[in-house]
């Protein structure tokens, strides 16, 4: 009963920091490309007040597929979460969390897509089904390096790959394979929606794409569910390249330079179309991934 | 009576977050868009106040009708106030909205923003400035967080005169409701 308690204590602690975690986030990335553009941009606390605002809103349901997508989408990447250490922080830790996690993720995707049909918008559908292409996009060249690392260490859970690179630094992925890090970093990029592979939620051309119905409360766990993924793709980046941490401080540290790099990335380039993204995907992350998994396997 | 005092401080701390949070949907049929962008971009950057642009109706708190609107666009405007969610927000924006503005004497326009849709305040100039915005949406937000700003509540109160008037104009409006 007491360990009942203490791992559900446990499950609402860690999806609460990360979606907090996620939400800073957000509000330092808003504050970078405002003063990249020389503006002075909105207080770092931004978000939370988003949150609490949309969440204050009268909100409009379109049935019950829209509400199942959106409880779908928090509850894939909560599911998600759960699986992936912070640190030494982790809840369970065995053999496949690595696919199992790509998996996860996906299920957050297809809970989107899921909400999109239930409200029946056409400019929704469009971004759905672009953010599922691009989807086919990155996660080829992504899997390639998985499954490269997995194949070099010999381990295929994220708390392995992410103790293979303990001791010094230069045993980070990072510096062992460092195209390899680039490509995953690419590929960060483009999981996250920033500015190149930004064209499923285009705002001025499809209207916000799969979110262009929630308004109110679906729109405010639609950004606590943005939150989550921030902190899921940005803490597998840190696991599998930048050997993790030891405490959750260092890990917050590591996770925040890697967000800042991927803000400044995605401030300065503009949108590709949804081919030219794909095409760009499949030729050069991926082509340079399959270069360095040939030479970790020979 | 605690569970009044309840609601009120919640209704409070909503009405602070709102105030410092407004995402505005800029409805730009008139030529008051052209003094939009200056305001959102780096020269007056509105977002350092909590400001931003929305995408859809539905994810707008505050909708800034820059300009005259025609019979056509009227339409169109009130079809896109109803699809916001309630905390609502209307501003008029240039003498357009006033009293027509000078367009006062045509055929095809409406005069009086305020008797078609409830308008929170106004904006006077043809065409205001940045600064001149900048400072009307200050005062919007401090309407906000005094509580002042209920337009949307109006407009439920006074749900048949302001159907009355939207149909002498419109003919038959869709309501979605």
């Amino acid at each position: 009963m007491i360990d009942i308690i203490y791992r559900i204590g446990h499950f609402v602690l860690i999806t609460v920091f990360s979606m907090a975690l996620g939400l800073l986030f957000m509000g330092i990335a808003r504050k970078i490309v405002a003063r990249i553009q020389k503006r002075y941009g909105p207080p770092v606390y931004q978000p939370y007040l988003d949150v609490l605002k949309l969440f204050g809103k009268d909100a409009i349901t379109h049935g019950f597929i829209f509400d199942f997508g959106a409880i779908m989408a928090l509850g894939g990447v909560i599911a998600t979460l759960f699986f992936i250490p912070l640190g030494s922080w982790q809840l369970y830790s065995m053999e496949g969390t690595v696919i199992l996690v790509i998996y996860l993720l996906a299920i957050a995707s297809l809970g989107m897509a899921m909400g999109t049909v239930g409200s029946g918008n056409p400019q929704a559908s469009v971004g759905i089904s672009r953010a599922l292409m691009q989807m086919l996009g990155y996660e080829l060249p992504y899997l390639v390096i998985l499954f490269a690392l997995i194949y070099r260490y010999q381990t295929s859970s994220v708390w392995g790959l992410m103790q293979a690179q303990a001791g010094s630094f230069l045993n980070w992925n990072l510096f062992a394979y460092p195209l390899m890090a680039a490509v995953a970093f690419v590929v960060l990029i483009g999981m996250m929606g920033k500015k190149p592979f930004d064209s499923m939620i285009a705002p001025s051309e499809i209207g916000s794409g799969p979110v262009v119905e929630s308004g109110g409360k679906y729109l405010g766990m639609l950004l606590l569910q943005k939150s989550i993924t921030i902190i899921i793709e940005l803490a597998l980046y840190v696991n599998l390249f930048l050997g993790g941490a030891e405490n959750i401080l260092i890990f917050t540290f590591k996770m925040l330079i890697v967000w800042v790099l991927a803000t400044m990335f995605g401030s300065l380039f503009p949108r590709f179309r949804i081919e030219d993204g794909i095409k760009f995907f499949w030729k050069w992350p991926l082509g340079i991934a399959i270069l360095q998994a040939i030479y970790i396997i020979t | 009576m605690n569970n009044n005092f309840v609601k009120g401080s919640w209704q409070e701390i909503l009405d602070w977050a709102q105030n410092k949070s407004i995402n505005m949907l800029h409805y730009c049929t008139g030529c008051g868009a052209i003094e939009l962008p200056p305001t959102m971009t780096s020269r007056y950057d509105m977002s350092r106040f909590g400001i931003g642009p929305a995408a859809t109706p539905r994810q707008a708190d505050l909708l800034l009708v820059t300009g005259y609107l025609s019979t056509k666009t009227l339409r169109r405007l009130i079809y896109t106030y109803e699809q916001m969610q309630a905390p609502k927000f209307v501003v008029g924006f240039g003498s357009c909205t006033i009293n027509g503005g000078m367009y006062w004497d045509s055929y095809n326009t409406i005069k009086q923003l305020d008797k078609y849709l409830p308008v929170e305040m106004y904006i006077a100039g043809c065409m205001p400035r940045p600064e001149a915005i900048l400072d009307g949406l200050l005062k919007l937000k401090k309407m906000i967080a005094d509580g002042e700003a209920d337009g949307y509540q109006r407009y439920q109160d006074n749900l048949e005169y302001y159907h009355q008037n939207q149909e002498a104009v419109l003919g038959e409006v869709q309501r979605t409701q």
